[in-house]
């Protein structure tokens, strides 16, 4: 490597920085509204409703259309490329809503999942082709970041070094190729938590993954400073026997990111996955308070857990709106509060007693 | 990679993660005694001393026997090896000395470069072959943390994908069989200033080489916390005809610190290379002011930018000995306030520095 070609100019670089910055600023995180045509299918299923393009529009409008100090809480909402050109009622577009509640829209990118041959059941992700003109067109569109995830799973051989690397890789292309457009990119590697292992497990795997991400980034001269990452907290699989505190989660996820996240990313914003709304407040207030130094935001980026409440209120009923609402902004501010660590659950007596229950750091 | 086997017990990572601590608290920094034979040739050489075992037993005797001044501002000093096994003029060993001082003590263990065939004169670093049990054997003998100098260089093509990625598993390998021995492994991936390349270069460069460094000791399942990285500064090469400002370079060195270093990391200590002994203060002063979050501390590894002074004050006169130990308690102490940015300098320091900082985006 003998010579150097900026990928990007000052200015490029400047407009990626304000916008991640803008995203995760003062305890503002991400409502991550983008799910597909099937993934909307099996959250409508469960509140018997329809999957048709007009209910998913008339969901997405109760959503965008609440008050406007949403904007206190939210700082992006990801959208699934047909939302990103609904109207609302009004006639009056989504990104426009949105926009002029002074919240950055993005778009998810990736096109879903593709075998590893020869991996013990792995993926990894397509969508790199013809993306720069589909970010092109986004950016024009209105959007100003895009997100794309990978997926891994720890099971027998997995994650292997190849599905690591490969994820690693089209992410950083993925990632690459946004910034050219003016798109801040959502980094997500999702270890997902399905399977028996433990905490420790979970961390070593998280650590691993990471490491390849932040190199392969680095190799495809991706700016940190204008990305966000999105991974999973570190917890023990769904069918693990043993049960852990926010404070035991807290200290695995933020030991595994300062051992692996440059301080140049502005802002680290987890998935919740399949916690309940309750606990990825609690996993996330807890983490905000691990007394180890954490040199980046750390905030949401919620689906489920921050939707579910409100799906089951609106059970597709337009006279439930204000109930719906009124749902959603409880977890956007529950959330928002856990980002500055200052979430009261009413249960537990808040930040002092949760203090004490962090372990010492080096044990992990 | 379906399972881990954890190298280190909580009990060893504990007693590495203290050890670092002891070292890079806070104001305190390294003092980089460790020069082979015949780099104290070269030094001795420039002061007309002859180089025998008993004349760099005297010198370091100079350095050693400060007082408890240093204490505030040393936190561990490298050794190397002769002088791991050699005593003051009252018989009592110097690793002794120095740990009555609270100072960690440290051995230099890589065996020098090699060249690395098919490139344009790079190399790589020898010296595992043995290192476990060398290591064992120098914590018994009051080592608690090791030195590992890998070197690369900028010019037309190079440094090398191979010459990268070969250093960065050889530090890897070093570090992890130094904390198996309960060594605190300090790893040092030097980019050379030769050369006329602007501070872009070298910021582009560094990046590139700590990236992999770091990739290397996540493969080798090496304990950050347990670990300290002794990095050049970003600065231009010797020949560049720019001239920055230690502002301007301690903003490249901390973006690309920033961008590579895992805030894991307890401590980064600068190497001077062949900086004077004021830039080298002034330099990690500035990199102490920078207005971007540093999550690490931010100190000094110093060889010649703490014993320029001492050396030329010496000269190999005994007589001269106080003096030659004041100049170094001297710069010891203004190093010591520069890891905190309190250093005011021969200029004027303090709040007509902070406007020199340029916003961040444009590196």
């Amino acid at each position: 490597m003998a010579h150097r070609f900026p990928a990007l100019s000052p200015e490029q670089k400047k407009e990626l920085s304000e916008i991640a910055q803008r995203i995760v600023a003062n305890g503002k995180g991400i409502l991550a509204a983008d799910e597909s045509v099937g993934t909307m299918g099996n959250r409508l299923q469960r509140i018997k409703v329809e999957n048709t393009e007009e209910n998913r529009r008339q969901f997405r409008e109760i959503l965008f259309t609440v008050d406007n100090s949403v904007n206190q809480s939210i700082g992006g909402v990801i959208l699934f490329h047909e939302t990103l050109y609904q109207k609302d009622s009004q006639g009056k577009l989504f990104r426009t809503i949105l926009k002029e509640k002074g919240i950055v829209v993005g778009i998810k990118l990736d096109q879903g999942a593709a075998p590893l041959a020869g991996t013990n059941k792995e993926t990894t992700i397509q969508g790199l082709d013809g993306l720069s003109e589909r970010c092109a067109q986004y950016k024009k569109d209105g959007a100003d970041f895009g997100k794309w995830r990978a997926v891994l799973r720890i099971a027998d051989h997995c994650p292997s070094n190849l599905a690591i690397q490969e994820n690693a890789n089209a992410l950083a292309r993925y990632a690459s190729i946004c910034q050219q457009n003016g798109l801040v990119p959502i980094v997500e590697p999702e270890v997902i938590p399905d399977g028996d292992h433990d905490l420790e497990h979970c961390q070593y795997v998280s650590e691993k993954v990471l490491a390849a991400v932040y190199k392969a980034l680095n190799d495809h001269h991706v700016y940190l400073e204008g990305t966000l990452l999105k991974p999973n907290m570190v917890t023990a699989g769904h069918a693990c026997t043993k049960k852990y505190s926010p404070e035991q989660v807290a200290m695995a996820t933020v030991t595994a990111l300062r051992r692996t996240v440059p301080a140049a990313v502005p802002g680290i914003c987890f998935l919740s996955g399949g916690m309940s709304e309750e606990d990825a407040t609690l996993n996330l207030n807890a983490i905000n308070l691990c007394p180890l130094i954490k040199p980046w935001k750390l905030s949401f980026s919620y689906g489920r857990a921050l939707q579910a409440s409100a799906l089951a209120a609106w059970s597709g009923k337009p006279a439930n709106k204000k109930a719906t609402q009124e749902a959603f902004m409880k977890r956007a501010m529950a959330n928002c509060q856990a980002a500055k660590g200052q979430y009261v659950h009413t249960a537990s007596s808040g930040a002092a007693s949760s203090q004490s229950l962090f372990i010492a750091s080096y044990t992990y | 990679m379906a399972h881990s086997y954890p190298a280190l017990s909580p009990e060893q990572k504990k007693e590495l993660s203290d050890i670092t601590l002891r070292i890079v608290a806070p104001g305190k920094g390294i003092l980089a005694a460790d020069e082979s034979v015949g780099s104290m040739a070269k030094r001795l050489s420039q002061i007309g001393v002859e180089n025998t075992e008993e004349n760099r037993r005297l010198y370091r005797q100079v350095l050693f026997s400060a007082d408890n001044r240093v204490k505030k501002c040393i936190g561990g000093v490298i050794f190397f090896h002769e002088t791991l096994y050699q005593k003051n003029d009252n018989g009592v060993p110097f690793v002794r000395t120095i740990q009555e001082k609270g100072i960690v003590v440290g051995i230099k263990v890589d065996k020098g470069v090699v060249p690395l065939a098919g490139t344009d004169g790079e190399t790589t670093t020898q010296g595992l072959d043995g290192l476990s049990e060398r290591c064992a054997q120098y914590k018994k003998d009051g080592a608690d943390f090791a030195k590992w100098r890998c070197v690369l260089k900028i010019s037309e093509r190079t440094p090398s994908a191979l010459a990268i990625l070969e250093n960065a598993n050889v530090l890897a390998r070093y570090a992890s069989i130094c904390q198996q021995n309960g060594i605190v492994p300090i790893v040092e991936p030097e980019i050379l200033p030769d050369g006329d390349h602007d501070l872009k270069r070298c910021q582009y460069v560094t990046e590139k080489v700590l990236a992999a460094v770091y990739k290397a000791l996540s493969d080798h399942h090496v304990y950050l916390e347990g670990t300290l990285l002794k990095p050049n500064m970003v600065t231009p090469g010797h020949a560049c005809p720019i001239k920055y400002s230690p502002e301007e370079i301690a903003m490249a060195t901390v973006t690309a610190l920033r961008r590579t270093v895992p805030p894991a990391v307890p401590g980064v200590t600068f190497l001077s290379g062949g900086q004077s002994e004021e830039e080298a203060s002034l330099n990690l002063n500035a990199i102490n002011r920078c207005p971007l979050p540093r999550p690490w501390a931010l100190t000094f590894s110093y060889g010649r930018a703490l014993q320029a002074s001492a050396l030329n004050a010496w000269r190999g006169q005994q007589d001269n000995a106080g003096a030659a130990t004041e100049e170094f308690i001297k710069r010891a102490e203004v190093n010591g306030l520069a890891a905190q940015g309190k250093y005011e300098g021969s200029e004027d320091g303090g709040a007509a520095a902070q406007s020199l900082y340029v916003a961040n985006h444009a590196y």
